[in-house]
């Protein structure tokens, strides 16, 4: 046999092999679990599947378990809020100011993302640690969630000020001076110019932080002193005994973050959501 | 003009509270890993008793060397897979190309616990036992989509017809693709490892799901050890200010110098 000829094309070959190795047979074995119930066999050890919906129905009729992805949905809700209120104004500053080192502040804002993400969780704890208001008020929960979410927002600020940072760049400096000819007070140049064309940078922002604050428990166990539940947490709680209940959360994950890319128009394929391609 | 002023403090003091706030937590442990106190909170001398705790301690070493190997080694066979899989995927057909791009771009707006588990299982289900291996193909699935988001935009900026001209010219397609093809996505090429480095730094869910037993990087170390300390762990605890101080005075040299040399490249290239 003879072998292809060297190509361009033939280069992409290991990379289309691995991908459906390592992430489409992985997806449709997530799929293929979140759909079926295993029995083991006690003998041989051999878990034979049967099709069902039981998991879905198992899952959805637990109230517990509604209730800490409302609290979860909750959390993530606020803590994307909260970085978009702080990163807008901050990204929108940067962007527009005239400063010759503006780069070198949007940088600082970034720098901390390099440090290990778990030793920086420790720092805030080390901090609230010091700051440990009355033992009576740390006792409540709601210390735990608030403590959870300040964490949350502290790690995920610079994933929401970069893209916004880098679409509010973008705006043609002449459509400001156009709004303020044709008559437009600044307040109606932002909401009419600016922040519609800075659409894409906060949706990708959004995503950036939304999805994470679902998922991320390593934040809400190491700040919520472990009693504050997240999605993402169920995954590793059934890990240990039930994959199918765990694929079957990851599938319901899977079909959120697929409905939110279409919606936002997030598989623009090439677009880099880190961002650090500045 | 006074207002003026006024919305310019305002912005700058802005700005310069939320940087105050995002550096608090890590600027006070840099001050107290130089105390000779246990507890934040209190005060003693100078001392460096945190960081001879760091560099004598056998188990914390090991982990930081884990650490370092699986991010380069993981990085490197994601930078070599990566740039192959963005040249393939830039020069195949339009469909063959929308198809492969979705591909790269699951693990890119996935859950990580997701990735994650649906690794695990796979692995579980085929009989592959968690080792080095299982490892780092679950950090390459989180590295390789990023260096290729981060080449891509280079050959979409590089004249195509470089490369024809080498070929009428006599070099063979692979000596052209790295005399002329390579040396223009370079830039892209070193970008996406230094992602793929800092993503594989700072994993912790991936490699807690694939790792082999026994083995911890940075991060599940540190998780451990604040989330369930024991004996070892508890005495451990200030190390990781010193930890954190030194990793963050590395950034910021790595920062300011590779700031220093492009301005030099820029200027000299004016």
């Amino acid at each position: 046999m003879k072998l292809p000829r060297f190509s361009r094309k033939t280069l992409g070959i290991p990379y289309a092999v691995f991908l459906v190795f390592f992430v489409i047979i992985p997806m449709l074995v997530i799929v293929f679990y979140a759909f079926t119930t295993g029995v083991k066999d006690p003998e041989t050890g051999a878990e034979s599947f049967s099709f069902s919906f039981s998991n879905f129905l198992r899952f959805f009729s637990d109230p517990t378990k509604l209730s800490t992805i409302v609290y979860s949905l909750v959390i993530a809700l606020v803590t994307t809020v909260c970085c978009l209120l702080i990163a807008y104004p901050v990204a929108y500053i940067l962007a527009r100011s005239r400063l010759k080192k503006k780069f070198v502040i949007l940088m600082l804002f970034v720098l901390p993302m390099w440090i290990n993400f778990v030793l920086r969780v420790n720092a805030l704890r080390e901090i609230f640690n010091l700051l440990s208001l009355a033992p009576a008020l740390e006792s409540l929960t709601s210390a735990n969630y608030f403590k959870t979410i300040f964490g949350m927002v502290y790690d995920f600020l610079p994933f929401m000020i970069l893209p916004l940072y880098t679409t509010i760049m973008k705006i043609d400096q002449s459509l400001y001076e156009a709004s303020a000819d044709l008559g437009g007070s600044a307040l109606v140049t932002f909401t009419r110019v600016t922040l519609p064309l800075s659409m894409p940078g906060i949706m990708s922002g959004v995503t950036m932080v939304f999805l994470p604050s679902m998922t991320n428990y390593v934040v809400s166990d190491m700040l919520g002193n472990a009693k504050v539940t997240i999605i993402g947490k169920f995954i590793y709680e059934y890990f240990g005994n039930d994959w199918h209940m765990g694929s079957m959360v990851a599938l319901v994950l899977l079909v959120v973050v697929f409905l939110s890319s279409w919606l936002s128009g997030g598989f623009k394929a090439d677009e880099n959501v880190r961002g650090t391609n500045l | 003009m006074k207002s003026n002023l006024l919305v310019r403090c305002l912005k700058a003091g802005f700005v310069g509270l939320i940087l105050l706030l995002l550096y608090a937590p890590i600027l006070l442990l840099a001050v107290y890993s130089f105390n000779s106190v246990d507890n934040i909170g209190g005060w003693g001398d100078l001392s460096l008793v945190h960081y001879q705790k760091l560099f004598g301690d056998p188990v914390i070493l090991s982990m930081i060397g884990n650490t370092v190997l699986l991010a380069v080694v993981a990085a490197a066979l994601s930078t070599v897979l990566g740039t192959a899989g963005a040249l393939g995927m830039y020069y195949c057909k339009k469909r063959l190309k929308t198809t492969m791009q979705l591909m790269n771009q699951i693990p890119v707006v996935n859950a990580e616990i997701v990735t994650a588990l649906a690794l695990t299982i796979t692995f579980v289900a085929v009989g592959i036992g968690k080792s080095w291996f299982t490892l780092i193909i679950g950090h390459m699935v989180i590295c390789t989509p990023f260096v290729v988001l981060s080449v891509i935009p280079k050959l979409k900026q590089m004249d195509g017809s470089l490369y024809e001209a080498a070929l009428d010219l006599g070099a063979s397609p692979f000596k052209a693709l790295m005399k002329i093809v390579l040396p223009q996505i370079i830039p892209g090429v070193i970008s996406g490892f230094m992602l793929a480095i800092t993503l594989s730094l700072d994993d912790y869910i991936v490699t807690v799901y694939t790792r082999p037993t026994g083995f911890e990087t940075i991060s599940t170390y540190v998780f451990n050890a604040t989330m369930k300390g024991n004996a070892h762990t508890a005495k451990t605890l200030s190390s990781f200010w010193a930890l954190t101080t030194i990793i963050f005075v590395i950034i910021v040299l790595f920062v300011v110098i590779s700031n220093l040399a492009g301005r030099r490249n820029k200027e000299e290239s004016r």
